[in-house]
């Protein structure tokens, strides 16, 4: 492999800084390396392990259940079709393992992306700064996660899930900041003006007003984990990804088709149940069932209070 | 204490170094000069007036005149540049802002132009919303907010979200978020602008029903003459972040300080604007307060009073009926003296609707309050008065 390499003007390079950092951050921390590792793995296992436990019937059935509730009854259909393909298509193990690497993937990005973001709304400064590193992290090709991962972490699921942390979670941070940046100006007052601190205006006013927003940024999280997992199957994350991935090396058609089939599957499903938490009308006070039935109740009823109260 | 509110010299100039706006002021320059040529916005300036207890002060001006900071100023959601502010006789420019919260938690409140309600509550949390945040507990932060509801007409949507209610009810519910913590000063921020006309009105009333009740001192900003009228017992204009003239409505009707107050009445219809109340005088017509009196010396009362006609109250000042010297000439009986076809008027009917009843009368037209008692009455000499000064 030999490239010609065109003559140098001011012998900047950008490779090996990089390089010693990474060796650097490996030689000297080491410990906080680990740390993070032992956490990450004992938080993914877990969820994995919980969800490959639950027999694969009652899985099926509160999949469907939840499909029902929260979306509606055709997506309950799609539900059950989903979950008999996973089935027939033995994918199943693989199925629950990308699914907890998603969510235990997401989850992390959320927990740390959601207050930078509240940091960024409350400081254009912060704004100023982080904004430019949030690009990076998103115009960045999604393989280049993966050598820093893997030369700190090895390979398995601790790595996958750290490269995938990485890459969606600009959306839960820029999310943050927009929603709490857009709460309207009055809702600000008048939080301020009936005597809330700064936090209750954050707790009781900004975010709740800024719900919607945050929890379209977790829905674009979730996604983004989704796409990532498959790429981090390359250092052995496992999953639905790895079906892909021998799929490709083996150049079996079939068996490449039945892994994508797969994550489009889970990614409409997480993707429909999850924006249904971010969607004001369907979420009422802390969302959940009771507040639906007694908003499906209230709204029946107001036509006629409203005709008598004006 | 009567006041409740004072402000002194106070000033807002948006910006950096407002000295050099100050000068400018100082050498009397104007708001748009200032801003061309130091790109500083002035806010308010020199503003000084006190407000009292229990009274409706309405803060009217144009876009931009500065009644929007002015109001903000009084809770601090803008802080001043310059100047002083008592609220119940503590300097708020000069509160820790631990007290300042105390204050806006326990003393004054505030209602929004365009609501400004939580979405994600419902009208019971919203209304509740101040008492939260002070840190009641449940159970008694909904039962005063529930009694505010009930005082605004709302409590059968308490369970409603606010996606659900026209805009009058959000309003109320505004209102009823602010009357919950019982305050004692009412800040409005041209609280009944976003609604449409009618309801507007509806609400003007609601609010001076809730004042006879219990007396609050509101400060309400209003771009609105016919609004500012109705509700006010005094207005202040304002015009380029300065007070030009405060004074009662009907001062400031007859009484413009300059052109641009009075280009606020330019086009505006003054028979819309008094109403039966401000026309009223006692001196038009001979008071008898016995109706089984001798109509004889009736008659020679309201002849030595120098009237034409006398008007007869019972021992509550309720109106009974009316008497001419022509009527109680031959007659044994005062009632059997009263002239027919008349009807009181109302004190809220305005001059518009006076002028057809004082116009087919011989007699002055009298007017009453909504519990029927006398108030004076309106002769078409004094109707005429008050149109040509004001014209």
């Amino acid at each position: 492999m030999t490239q010609d390499k065109n003559p140098q003007l001011l012998d900047i390079d950008v490779g090996a800084p990089v390089e010693n950092a990474v060796e650097w951050i490996q030689t000297n921390m080491s410990g906080l390396l680990d740390g993070i590792a032992a956490v990450i793995k004992f938080f993914v296992d877990n969820l994995e392990g919980l969800l490959l436990w639950i027999d694969p019937y009652v899985a099926g059935v509160l999949l469907i259940v939840l499909g029902l509730w929260r979306v509606g009854i055709g997506f309950g259909i799609f539900c059950a079709v989903s979950v008999a393909l996973f089935w027939e298509m033995q994918l199943w193990p693989e199925t629950m393992s990308t699914i907890a690497l998603v969510l235990g993937a997401s989850a992390v990005a959320i927990v740390l992306g959601v207050p930078v973001g509240i940091a960024m709304s409350r400081s254009d400064l912060i704004e100023r700064l982080v904004r430019p590193i949030l690009d990076l992290m998103q115009t960045m090709p999604p393989f280049v996660y993966l050598i820093p991962a893997a030369i700190f972490f090895g390979l398995g699921k601790v790595p996958g899930t750290i490269a995938t942390v990485v890459f969606a979670m600009p959306p839960a941070v820029r999310l943050t900041n927009l929603g709490i940046r857009q709460v309207s100006e009055e809702n600000i007052e008048a939080g301020l003006a009936f005597g809330c601190t700064p936090r209750q205006l954050l707790t009781k006013v900004q975010m709740p007003l800024a719900m919607p927003t945050i929890m379209q940024g977790v829905n674009q999280t979730i996604m983004l984990s989704l796409s990532m997992v498959v790429i981090a199957s390359m250092i052995g994350a496992g999953g639905l990804g790895n079906v892909v991935l021998t799929g490709i090396q083996r150049l079996n058609v079939g068996l490449g088709f039945e892994g994508g089939l797969g994550v489009v599957l889970v990614a409409i499903l997480l993707d429909r149940i999850t924006q249904t938490f971010g969607d004001p009308n369907k979420t009422g006070s802390g969302g959940g069932l009771p507040g639906r039935l007694r908003r499906a109740f209230g709204r029946g009823s107001n036509p006629e209070r409203e005709q008598t109260t004006n | 204490m009567t006041d409740k509110i004072v402000i002194e010299d106070v000033y807002k100039i948006f910006g950096r170094k407002p000295e050099l706006a100050r000068e400018m002021i100082e050498r009397g320059h104007d708001k748009d000069r200032i801003f061309t040529e130091t790109g500083l916005t002035v806010g308010v300036q020199q503003a000084s007036f006190t407000i009292q207890d229990g009274e409706i002060f309405v803060v009217m001006g144009l876009s931009g005149s500065g009644k929007s900071t002015l109001v903000r100023m009084l809770n601090r959601l803008i802080e001043p540049t310059w100047g002083s502010i008592k609220v119940l006789g503590q300097d708020i420019t000069r509160m820790s802002r631990n007290k300042l919260i105390e204050l806006r938690r326990t003393k004054m409140s505030m209602v929004f132009q365009s609501f400004a309600l939580m979405p994600h509550q419902t009208v019971l949390q919203n209304a509740a919303f101040g008492l939260e945040v002070s840190g009641q507990d449940r159970g008694e932060r909904e039962r005063r907010a529930l009694r505010a509801l009930e005082q605004v007409g709302l409590s059968a949507n308490a369970n409603s979200y606010p996606s659900e209610l026209s805009g009058g009810m959000k309003q109320r519910v505004g209102l009823a978020r602010a009357l919950t913590v019982d305050p004692e000063i009412m800040l409005m921020d041209e609280a009944f602008s976003a609604l449409d006309p009618l309801i507007r009105t509806q609400m003007q009333d609601e609010l001076l029903e809730l004042q006879r009740q219990e007396r609050r001192t509101i400060v309400f900003i209003s771009h609105d003459l016919d609004e500012a009228m109705r509700i006010g017992d005094r207005i202040a204009i304002m015009e380029q972040g300065k007070v030009v003239q405060i004074g009662t409505p009907d001062e400031i009707v007859t009484n413009p300080a300059d052109d641009y107050v009075r280009s606020f009445f330019h086009g505006v219809d003054v028979t819309k604007v008094f109403t039966g109340t401000d026309l009223a005088c006692r001196d038009a017509a001979s008071l008898i307060r016995d109706d089984r009196a001798d109509p004889q010396a009736v008659r020679e009362r309201i002849r030595k009073d120098g009237f034409s006609a006398g008007v007869v109250i019972d021992g509550d000042d309720r109106f009974q009926g009316m008497v001419t010297l022509a009527s109680l000439d031959g007659a044994d009986e005062l009632r059997a003296a009263f002239i027919d076809n008349v009807e009181p008027a109302r004190g809220e009917e305005s001059l518009n609707d006076l002028l057809h009843r004082v116009a087919h009368l011989d007699v002055p037209a009298p007017v009453v309050d909504t519990d029927g008692r006398y108030l004076g009455s309106v002769s078409q000499r004094a109707l005429l008065q008050t149109l040509d000064r004001t014209r």
